[in-house]
């Protein structure tokens, strides 16, 4: 029997490989992937908590978070894009502009 | 036409000229100059014969015309010195009376011949309409000086002809000699200026006024009242200060140094103002205030002794001179002494009457030596002249004529009035015999360096150099015209003096009368050395002076008519007495170490306290606020300026570390942030 903590436990590693993702590589669209991810952890666990608490908000957030996701994606895809043409890199390291 | 109540034009005609020559001479030709400014004169003078003629038929009594063109300073009450209030008012006022209307007769009348004389003289030299414009205000000054009806009329006249003294002697103003000569005469005359404004105050807070025929029937009635007494320190006081006023313009020791140096002006300004009428300002001015010098016999004897000493100084200077016009400034010098010692002992119509005959003479001199010059082209020095008489034969007559009015010869101009003199000095109370003895003195060494002058000059071997023989010429009639004229004045001006001893009736005395009207305690107080001498004394006294004139005649005959090698030999002899003569008693040199050097001193010490201490307090002032400024800026560079840099760069210096906090990286902040959370987390759940 499949139990709500073994989702848990499924979210929390998927989380921390999201995150592990975006801190550690360095081409941008690995760590957007990396982001998707995370996103996703966290749809699992809410999913999971809707069946474990027999309720459907957790999984209309789900779909919210599904929505947000597309948005953050198109966002961040559209970011990307003018991001190489003006530098030709995919590579982070190379954009640090947040730097004083 | 009543002239006498427009005796106020008269001076007024001089200044149009010196207006219109002054303004607008340098546009006109000369021609036009000399008519306009001689015409002024002339006018001047017609008015002035008419006026004059018009007082003598007034009876003696009220010769005495004043008109008053309008109250010209109104300066309130002021209090007395015996504590009345008296109205300061000085009027644009004029005085016609006998002894003003011999002064304006002498003044236009001689005046207008120097002024016609002036155009043939000065006519090849530059500046021609300045000459004239100096000369007409020189005419109307003197005129506002004589014909001025109150002291301070006298005063501004007095003042503008040593103005125009000055101007004209220092006419030749490119010449440093000059201009020397024209600061001497100024400074000088400031001296005697003081004097005379000194005594002007006192008249003024004594009497209450300074019209002239107030202040004497003040005297007068004071004098009867009882109020004033022959001898009182005030009238003393007064008469000296008047007196110092006097010395300075006339030339009296001690202030006749300027006189000699003024011969650096033109020939013309030389007898127009430095013989015949300006300095005998002083003179006027004497006796014009003779009610305050009778009160004063003290004074009256300073005058007397002056006058004389002058006179006697003054010729001793004149008997070694070689410069001709430096012989006729002494000789000017000797005979204004002559004027002061009839002044001093109280007979005041002879002084005037020796003014007006001198006026004549002195004159002729003058301008015959100027015409010397003319025909010597400018050499002046007499040792370079010789046997001239042939040449310039009417320069010669003329200056003949004049050589034996001035040495006292009987009949001639200068005979009468230096006798009246002589014989005042001599039996007047005031007189002595001592004056009398140096008066003669005088008289014969007058004679001498008078022939002197003319034998060196007119006759004896010519030491003429060859190139300016040749050009020697007789000037022209505007020249030698005047001096004819002057020379039948040298002989006939003296005949309205004619005293009674030889049938005259001292006509001039009694016109005078009136002014010198004795003042009854003054007379009172000499009585008592009143002596009664006979005609036969006088007639003595006469033909003693005369006696002594012809031996100083002899002398210079002798010494320089006939070729004698005497003067030199005289001269070798006294050699200390001769090198003293011929520096002029070193009179100049002592008055430069005296004084001028004393001043220059003062100057130089004012001079030096000047630089060291006011512009020390000045440059210290700035040097200080340099030094402070300094100060300020090492404050302010230092302290604000480093405070404000100080917290900048403490700042940057700062934030140098944090910077490098932020490092741009995304992740890196994305991991900060995890941290943070996974501390939350930690906190939430094992931090209670």
């Amino acid at each position: 029997m499949v139990a709500t903590y073994h989702y848990l436990f499924l979210g929390a590693a998927l989380f921390t490989i999201g995150v592990i993702g975006v801190l550690t590589r360095r081409n941008i669209m690995v760590i957007l992937m990396s982001i998707e991810l995370m996103m996703n952890a966290v749809n699992i666990n809410l999913i999971a908590f809707s069946d474990h608490l027999q309720h459907v908000t957790g999984q209309i957030f789900a779909i919210f978070v599904i929505t947000v996701a597309a948005a953050e994606a198109a966002v961040g895809l559209g970011i990307v894009i003018a991001m190489f043409k003006n530098k030709e890199t995919m590579n982070i390291n190379e954009i640090d502009l947040m730097k004083w | 036409m009543n002239f006498l109540d427009l005796i106020w034009i008269i001076p007024l005609f001089p200044a149009a000229g010196f207006a219109i020559n002054g303004l607008f001479g340098k546009r006109l030709p000369k021609s036009v100059v000399a008519v306009i400014a001689c015409g002024a004169v002339l006018l001047s003078f017609i008015f002035a014969v008419g006026a004059v003629s018009q007082l003598a038929h007034l009876d003696s009594a009220h010769r005495s015309h004043t008109v008053n063109v309008y109250e010209w300073i109104n300066a309130g009450d002021v209090h007395t010195k015996s504590g009345e209030i008296a109205r300061f008012s000085i009027s644009w006022g004029f005085l016609l009376d006998p002894l003003s209307s011999i002064m304006v007769l002498v003044v236009t009348g001689i005046g207008f011949l120097i002024h016609v004389y002036s155009f043939g003289y000065m006519h090849e030299e530059d500046g021609f309409y300045r000459f004239f414009a100096y000369l007409n205000l020189f005419m109307f000054s003197m005129l506002t000086l004589i014909l001025g009806s109150n002291y301070v009329m006298m005063f501004i006249g007095w003042e503008g002809v040593g103005l125009c003294s000055y101007l004209l002697i220092g006419y030749y103003f490119l010449k440093k000699s000059a201009g020397d000569a024209a600061k001497k005469a100024f400074v000088v005359n400031r001296v005697g200026d003081w004097g005379l404004s000194i005594g002007i105050m006192l008249i003024f807070v004594t009497f209450g006024s300074l019209e002239y025929t107030k202040v004497g029937e003040a005297v007068r009635e004071g004098a009867a009242a009882g109020l004033f007494n022959v001898g009182d320190s005030l009238f003393v006081l007064i008469a000296i200060a008047l007196f110092i006023g006097a010395t300075g313009k006339s030339a009296q020791i001690p202030l006749f140094v300027w006189l000699p140096d003024a011969m650096e002006g033109p020939t013309p300004v030389s007898a127009l103002i430095h013989a015949a009428t300006m300095v005998t300002a002083g003179v006027y001015m004497v006796a014009r205030s003779n009610w305050i010098f009778q009160m004063a016999p003290q004074a009256m004897g300073v005058v007397a002794v002056i006058g004389v000493l002058t006179a006697l100084f003054a010729a001793s200077i004149a008997i070694v001179q070689n410069d001709i016009k430096r012989v006729l400034a002494y000789s000017t010098v000797s005979q204004l002494g002559y004027m002061f010692l009839a002044l001093g002992v109280g007979s005041f119509s002879a002084g005037v009457f020796h003014l007006m005959t001198h006026a004549f003479f002195k004159a002729l001199l003058f301008l015959g030596s100027g015409s010397v010059i003319h025909a010597m082209h400018h050499e002046q020095d007499m040792r370079k002249m010789g046997a001239l008489s042939k040449k310039i034969p009417i320069t010669f007559m003329t200056m003949f004529i004049g050589t034996l009015a001035i040495a006292g010869t009987p009949g001639l101009a200068g005979f009468f009035s230096k006798d009246e003199i002589l014989w005042q000095s001599f039996s007047s109370p005031h007189g002595h015999l001592v004056l009398w003895i140096l008066g003669v003195t005088v008289a014969g060494m007058t004679a001498f360096y008078m022939f002197r002058m003319l034998f060196m000059t007119f006759f004896g071997e010519s030491h003429v150099d060859h190139h300016t023989e040749q050009h020697i010429h007789e000037s022209p009639k505007s020249m030698t015209i005047p001096l004819m004229v002057l020379a039948v004045g040298s002989i006939v001006a003296g005949w309205v003096g004619i005293p009674a001893w030889l049938g005259g009736s001292n006509m001039i005395e009694h016109w005078l009368e009136p002014v010198f009207e004795p003042i009854p305690v003054a007379a009172a107080a000499a009585a008592a050395r009143v002596v009664h001498y006979s005609e036969g004394v006088e007639a003595g006294i006469a033909a003693v002076s005369v006696a002594v004139a012809l031996i100083g005649f002899y002398i210079a005959f002798s010494t320089y008519y006939r070729k004698s090698d005497r003067a030199e030999r005289v001269s070798a002899q006294f050699k200390g007495l001769y090198t003293a003569l011929s520096n002029k008693w070193y009179v100049d040199e002592i008055y430069d170490a005296l004084f001028v050097n004393r001043a220059k001193d003062l100057g130089t010490g004012l001079w030096s306290f000047d630089g060291a201490v006011v512009d020390g307090v000045v440059n210290g002032a700035a040097s200080g606020t340099v030094q402070s400024a300094v100060g300020s800026s090492w404050w302010d560079r230092w302290i604000v300026d480093g405070l404000v840099r100080f917290v900048g760069g403490f700042l940057r210096t700062m934030s140098s570390l944090t910077r490098l906090l932020q490092t741009g990286y995304a992740q890196n902040y994305a991991l900060v942030m995890i941290l943070g959370v996974l501390v939350l987390i930690g906190y939430v759940l094992w931090g209670n």
